[in-house]
């Protein structure tokens, strides 16, 4: 093995401004993908500014510029069930509220995170070089598509034992190796800051 | 023609009672931000998130992790409702599952 190739799979370490790692073009695709796919599906709904927006001076554009979210439900997609929680358990209403006005700055930092991964992992691969802030927003996209990832798996508390029994020609099998392996990668960042 | 005293009469009367009634004693209460267990985020992370998103010391962030691996959930912070649905909002950024509860 190539100590090219040993870094590949070593994951981040630390360095004195944040954090680097090196990736295979594979792996750099991998990531890019589901970081992209992550992006569509949580900036869904609101304005990226690279699409005609609502018409000014319409009461959507007014919702956008308040930074209010229209929706007070828990999304069905259960996906986005889960990174966009409700706040309260036992209380639609106050649930309700509480998206109203934080929903659409948790969709625009989550999509802030994903483009930081996007615009600082080459699509050939090779060496990323992470500030602390940086470093940061990597965690936190990783840690998304990783809860995207365990919805599509089904993942539960006993996911370890049931891995061992997913066969080979089961779809889910590569989404279960890279699931793994993302973890892998965000316990070495999280390592690499501490 | 006078207008003002009849307003001042009705409101000073109410804001002098007001520290006696039930509602404040329910105010003083204070609200509470829970984070649930869940199978996917890695104790690390969830003891990182704990001390970059509170300050809490590393011995605190990985007792409260350790609370919500093996109690199912914790309480992380508490104080007016504000700060719990800021607290919540926060941590929802970082994907964990955290929700606001009136502490009764």
């Amino acid at each position: 093995m190539t100590d090219e190739a040993g870094e590949q799979l070593a994951g981040f370490r630390s360095t004195s401004r944040g954090a680097t790692a090196r990736f295979a073009a594979a792996q750099a695709a991998i990531i890019r993908s589901l970081v992209e796919q992550l992006a569509e599906l949580v900036g869904g709904e609101m304005d990226l500014g690279e699409e005609a927006g609502p018409q000014p001076g319409s009461p959507d554009d007014l919702v956008a510029q308040l930074g209010l979210s229209r929706s007070v439900e828990l999304p069905d997609d259960p996906v986005l069930a889960r990174l966009l929680p409700d706040a309260y358990r036992d209380d639609p209403e106050a649930s309700g509220e509480f998206r109203r006005y934080t929903e659409q700055d948790l969709r625009s930092g989550k999509v802030a995170a994903a483009r930081t991964v996007l615009a600082t992992l080459p699509p050939a691969g090779g060496r990323v070089r992470l500030s602390e802030p940086e470093a940061q927003a990597w965690l936190r996209a990783l840690n998304d598509v990783r809860l995207a990832l365990s919805v599509r798996l089904g993942v539960t508390e006993e996911f370890d034992e049931e891995v061992a029994e997913i066969a080979a020609d089961d779809p889910r099998s590569a989404y279960v190796w890279v699931y793994q392996w993302l973890a892998y990668l965000q316990d070495s960042l999280i390592d690499a800051l501490s | 023609m006078s207008v003002a005293p009849a307003e001042v009469e009705r409101v000073a009367p109410a804001e002098a009672e007001r520290p006696q009634t039930g509602q404040d004693a329910a105010a003083d209460t204070p609200w509470i931000t829970i984070v649930w267990n869940d199978p996917v985020n890695l104790m690390t992370y969830v003891t990182y998130v704990f001390q970059t998103v509170f300050g809490y010391a590393k011995p605190k962030a990985e007792k409260l992790m350790l609370d919500v691996h093996h109690k199912g959930r914790a309480v992380v912070s508490s104080g007016a409702r504000e700060a719990m649905e800021h607290d919540t909002e926060v941590l929802h950024g970082y994907g964990l599952w955290a929700t606001v509860s009136h502490d009764s």
